[in-house]
């Protein structure tokens, strides 16, 4: 097995994929916790909708860079949902539900109208499962994967005592003199960046996996939000270099690989969770 | 110069009036309680003078060298915080954010203030504990360390006391009036409970979408609203 591994880790490719997607789960996994906790869970996959109708409207246009329009359209997208927050007419879960069934489906009939594309069914169920994507990647897209992860990891730990008390109590640090609407802006493009980032690697149907399982599954056993964060960080890279290599030895769908890891590992740590609790008790 | 003006306040929801024509003035010391049933308008005031929310018409203006980011908030609980996994610790803290400005950690003298603030409301051992495994009084103390990490003059207690049990209650009272009389922390408090207001604030505000009376508590106590009251609650007594 080992043997077939390094094998595998001769080609680029293989290693490629491995990087972006440890990344990417670990970038999901810090915001995660944010967006479970804001009752935010569903936006992963809002979000990833929307990215996928933006990308039907840049394949349309023959755009030569798709990111060109689909970074600037979701940053708008997941500004307009979170910024609002409780304030709003139409609540935060019913928002995310419209704008993502509006735009999976614009997506797809712009893609059926005007696809010069053989195979629409393909193209289509590859961009939402992301069934190869991650081992077609180029040198310039880790790259530009590195980077984006440098940023929230950066912008993150920056600010994750403002995080922490903007999620908590958004009213009272409002009123104590921080700015909370500020920093909801910057988690909220943060949130888009990393979304359609992720859309490489499990496509847009399987981004709420990576987005709810570290963080619903350290919430099992660990209570400070500060264990919580470092927990799920972790679970996720897990999970992620565990589905990523035994997709690559059985060859299995990576995305769907991964979420089946992820989901694993949650009835691990709820059972942990679940019999600690019963211990204490 | 009074603490916290407020002239000819007219607040309410989307060109909605809920109360108008508030005018009071808090000076610092001063313990005052705003009472009045549901929807008569306390919380939304207490937003505006917290400016989580801009009034309708009218002015506020803080005196006394207070800073906006300067005041203390206990606000009602959320359902959020009711699953959200955090240590006392964690929580505390986060009341000194508004000292550090861009400064992204917290610096010695500001740990050092949460702790005091935990000793001061009797949370130090529940220190790393997690919040939502807490009492309703315990959580009640940690949001109000929080508020005191946040201020050294001014405090807005948002019904601090609902959903707590009657020692409880008191044990909550006694606290916050030890805060205003041995701190000289001045207290605004929204409260439904009229016996306990009369009993511990200097002065009381009764709203209901016109302010019914502004002054102090002895005086209140003379008006026919506070006589009414009065009676009542000795009508109850009597009947225990």
């Amino acid at each position: 097995m080992l043997d077939k591994l390094m094998f595998y880790f001769q080609y680029p490719f293989v290693r490629y994929a491995l990087v972006v997607g440890i990344l990417i789960a670990f970038c999901s996994s810090l915001l995660g916790v944010t967006l479970v906790l804001k009752r935010f869970s569903f936006i992963g996959d809002g979000l990833s909708h929307v990215a996928f109708g933006a990308m039907a409207v840049a394949t349309v246009l023959n755009l030569t860079s798709n990111m060109l329009l689909i970074l600037p359209v979701t940053v708008i997208c997941a500004v307009l949902l979170l910024r609002t927050g409780q304030n709003t007419k139409i609540k935060g879960d019913a928002a995310v539900a419209m704008i993502s069934v509006g735009a999976l489906a614009l997506g797809y009939l712009l893609m059926n109208l005007f696809s010069t594309s053989a195979n629409l069914t393909g193209d289509v169920c590859s961009t939402l499962f992301g069934s190869t994507s991650i081992l077609t990647l180029s040198k310039g897209e880790v790259w530009l994967c590195v980077a984006i992860s440098v940023l929230v990891i950066a912008v993150f730990l920056l600010l994750y005592h403002k995080i922490f008390a903007v999620t908590f109590d958004e009213n009272f640090a409002q009123a104590t003199g921080t700015k909370a609407n500020f920093y909801n802006l910057i988690i909220a493009i943060v949130i888009a960046l990393v979304i359609v980032l992720a859309m490489n690697l499990v496509g847009s149907l399987l981004i709420s996996a990576l987005v709810i399982f570290p963080a619903l599954s350290s919430m099992r056993i660990f209570k400070s939000f500060g264990s919580v964060i470092i927990c799920s960080a972790i679970f996720s890279v897990v999970c992620a270099a565990i589905g990523i290599l035994i997709s690559i030895l059985a060859g299995t769908p990576v995305g769907s690989t991964i979420v089946a890891i992820d989901i694993g590992g949650f009835i691990m740590f709820w059972l942990a969770g679940a019999v600690m609790g019963g211990i204490a008790k | 110069m009074a603490i916290l003006t407020c002239r000819d306040l007219s607040l309410g929801y989307e060109g909605k009036k809920v109360v108008e024509g508030l005018t009071f003035t808090v000076e610092s010391g001063e313990y005052l309680c705003i009472v009045g049933e549901n929807g008569s308008g306390k919380s939304t005031l207490m937003k505006t003078i917290l400016r989580l929310k801009a009034p309708l018409s009218g002015q506020i203006s803080t005196g006394d060298g207070l800073k906006q980011t300067e005041i203390g908030y206990l606000p009602q609980q959320t359902v959020v915080q009711k699953d959200f996994p955090a240590s006392v610790r964690e929580i505390v803290l986060s009341g000194c954010l508004n000292r550090c400005g861009f400064r992204p950690y917290y610096s010695r003298e500001e740990k050092a203030l949460a702790e005091m603030n935990m000793g001061k409301m009797g949370i130090a051992s529940l220190a790393k504990r997690c919040y939502r495994e807490l009492s309703g009084g315990q959580q009640q103390r940690v949001l109000l360390a929080r508020a005191l990490c946040a201020t050294r003059k001014l405090l807005l207690l948002d019904e601090p006391v609902a959903g707590l049990d009657p020692k409880v209650t008191a044990e909550m009272y006694a606290l916050i009036e030890k805060l205003n009389r041995d701190e000289g922390i001045t207290v605004i408090m929204i409260s439904h409970d009229i016996a306990a207001a009369t009993r511990y604030a200097s002065h009381i505000l009764h709203i209901s979408s016109k302010p019914l009376f502004y002054g102090t508590t002895a005086d209140y106590l003379q008006t026919p609203i506070g006589k009414a009251f009065v009676m009542m609650e000795g009508g109850a007594q009597d009947a225990r």
